[in-house]
């Protein structure tokens, strides 16, 4: 996969041409691409591939499948909304956002570590159940809580801070926002696998005995992990809240934690790139479910059983998802050789 | 027991004052300094049963889960979905037919069958890998949902249970005592749950016989135990993993049906049984019968009596329930050490 490394070479030289092509598109988007498609399409890609990200590092490279990543974002961006100014003032404390953004991520991070510190307790499928049951228990909570959590109708109005005389929801900069989210938690999960702490968390991964036996402590690898991977699904849950300008609890439901999975496991979970590509496919089968099934005559609510069936081909036919479909493709391509000659094409 | 009260005495006194206590508080008429302090006798015991027998539906729904996970080693996240179509066909059969019993054996087939398919097609290609089977399985009750929603719609639908299972009935545990005439008044509890909480009983009680004294329980038994081995000693195993696995959906169908009767079906049911199922699973002990029932009681009493004397944090009860148990005891209360 991996280009031979020529050391005369230096290291911008050694980014695929395919990768510039991408990041020039991406950053020159705003140019050609109309809000609707800035804000809600690739806005929200980027929102849902963030908080995927978090469980690809949990689950690709910690080996721990948990369902609860939304949750963790979805209290971060309560955080927001509680602690900042929204539109129930009653319960808002409206103070300001150097306040807000690092006590949500504070809070987020102690709740994850808590979450993890009981669901490492726990192996694999044992780990999805607990996940999940916190879950569930996070969004009844949420649901039944008018006191702080404002119970059913949740918190609207929640914008964010005009820092440096820009209104951030405006679609070009929300998308530059996200744009500059995702690449820094793309970049960090890229960084943090790759340093003595993601090394050793693989090693838990693919073996806990023999990393405790060479002096590793398991349990707080798996921990320390859950409370990194907050960090990015904090990161994605202060961007949702500011995108939808609110919050509630069905944004924290069962569905959304599921979707968190399915979107992680169609892009590919070993990756990191895999939760963008999964969060773009999901998202574009979203927005755009409702004409493509209207032109077959089916209601556009059948986008669930889309994804659902699309989640399930993925897992039945492809278990490392799109991604590794490409790699595949592309394995297959480079073998191909000219079947006259046998020289390779 | 004996030698549980000889080693421990101490905890063998505090178990004992409690069920004294408790029993005290079921059985005598509550006096007035309590009621003031905790609320009407009534309440307390119309919260009690209500647990009771919504521990039974959870049971119902959670044996099923808990000996396919016992057996299998497959996390069935799909048998939420299983309990909503077992409810829906159910509700279909009965306004059909009329017949509220014909809904059982029927539903039982259909889910079974649903569940044959399901592992017949779907779980025996994937034998051991436990993830890729529980994340099939989340896809499959995505599907699922949807489908359902498609066919049934969001409203939601109550089952009419036969007439002569309408109506209270009178228990013989006093709720208060006239104090005019001294007459004892009895409590009167809808008859239906009565009856759920019998059939819940009896078929616990028929697994638990056919599990511990039967050929096909000893077989079932011996692969929880070692499934290479018991595959390795000539059983067909996939018969019987087949055969579990059918009896498990078919369970979850009618209790379904049960719930359909007791509450009301709707989309979202199925995630809520399903999480009852799992924090049943996780507090009982994973793959065991008696753990599922002990962990259906326990939950379903912290559920009622949190509903009516903490109504905002309920859920947490259960909640708190789970957390602490996974602290003190991650195998469940009769889980056998992993």
């Amino acid at each position: 996969m991996a280009p031979a490394r020529a050391p005369d070479r230096l290291w911008f030289e050694r980014i695929p041409m395919a990768w510039w092509i991408v990041v020039a598109v991406l950053l020159t988007m705003p140019l050609f691409a109309n809000n609707f498609w800035l804000f809600q399409v690739m806005g929200w890609s980027f929102i849902l591939g963030t908080i995927a990200v978090s469980l690809t590092f949990l689950a690709g490279y910690g080996g721990m499948v948990s369902l609860l990543q939304m949750s963790i974002a979805g209290l971060a961006g309560y955080m927001v909304a509680i602690l900042g100014p929204s539109g129930t003032t009653s319960i808002s404390l409206g103070l300001a956002w150097w306040i807000v953004l690092p006590a949500a991520f504070l809070i987020a991070a102690v709740f994850a570590t808590l979450c993890g510190a009981l669901a490492v307790r726990t192996e694999g499928i044992y780990t999805i159940m607990i996940t999940l049951a916190i879950a569930a228990a996070f969004f009844y909570f949420t649901r039944q809580n008018y006191t702080i959590f404002n119970g059913y109708s949740g918190f609207n109005l929640v914008l964010p801070p005009q820092l440096f005389g820009v209104n951030w929801r405006d679609p070009a900069p929300f998308y530059y926002l996200c744009l500059g989210c995702a690449a820094l938690c793309y970049g960090a999960v890229v960084y943090i696998t790759r340093s003595p702490f993601g090394l050793a968390l693989q090693g838990v991964r693919d073996n806990p005995r023999r990393m405790a036996a060479l002096g590793f402590n398991v349990t707080a690898h798996r921990v320390a992990a859950h409370a990194l991977a907050s960090v990015f699904a904090s990161v994605g849950g202060i961007l949702l809240v500011w995108q939808n300008a609110q919050i509630a609890p069905g944004t924290i439901g069962i569905p959304a934690a599921i979707d968190i999975l399915v979107v992680a496991v169609i892009g590919g979970i070993r990756r990191p790139l895999g939760a963008f590509v999964g969060a773009f496919i999901y998202v574009i089968l979203q927005v755009f479910s409702p004409d493509i099934l209207g032109t077959f005559g089916f209601s556009a609510e059948r986008f669930k059983l889309i994804i659902g069936l699309g989640f399930l081909a993925v897992v039945l036919f492809s278990p490392d998802g799109v991604l590794g479909l490409w790699d595949r493709w592309r394995a297959r391509r480079a073998r191909r050789v000219d079947p006259l000659t046998g020289a390779p094409r | 027991m004996d030698k549980f009260a000889k080693t421990n005495p101490a905890w063998a006194l505090v178990i004992a004052l409690v069920v004294v206590a408790f029993l005290w508080l079921v059985l005598a008429p509550w006096p007035t300094e309590l009621e003031a302090a905790i609320g009407r006798k009534r309440v307390f015991l119309n919260a009690l049963l209500g647990g009771i027998t919504l521990g039974a539906l959870y049971f119902l729904v959670a044996s099923g889960f808990t000996l396919i996970f016992g057996l299998l080693r497959i996390v069935n996240l799909a048998h939420g979905s299983l309990f909503l179509l077992g409810g829906y066909i159910g509700y279909e059969v009965t306004n059909y037919t009329g017949s509220w019993f014909l809904a059982f054996p029927i539903v039982f087939v259909a889910v079974g069958l649903v569940g044959l398919a399901m592992q017949r097609f779907i779980f025996a290609y994937m034998e051991g890998e436990e993830l890729r089977q529980t994340l099939v399985s989340i896809g499959l009750s995505v599907v699922l949902a949807d489908v359902m929603l498609w066919y049934w719609g969001g409203q939601s639908y109550t089952t009419l249970a036969p007439g002569f299972l309408r109506g209270p009935m009178e228990l013989p545990l006093i709720s208060s005592i006239n104090t005019t005439s001294g007459e004892a008044i009895f409590i009167r509890y809808p008859s239906v749950r009565i009856w759920i909480l019998i059939a819940a009983i009896v078929i616990g009680v028929a697994m638990w016989l056919v599990l511990n004294r039967t050929s096909l329980g000893m077989l079932i038994r011996a692969g929880v135990d070692d499934r290479e081995m018991l595959a390795a000693s000539g059983v067909r195993i996939q018969l019987v993993f087949l055969a579990v696995f059918v009896f498990g959906a078919g369970l979850a169908g009618m209790a379904g049906v049960v719930g359909g009767t007791f509450q009301s079906l709707s989309p979202g049911e199925d995630t809520r049984f399903l999480l009852a199922s799992l924090v049943v699973v996780i507090v009982g002990g994973m793959g065991s019968i008696v753990g599922a029932a002990i962990g259906a009681l326990v939950i379903g009493i912290a559920e009622q009596m949190g509903l009516v004397y903490a109504p905002t944090y309920s859920v947490v009860f259960t909640f708190l329930i789970m957390a602490a148990v996974l602290a003190f005891r991650p195998q469940g209360f009769l889980g056998a050490g992993r």
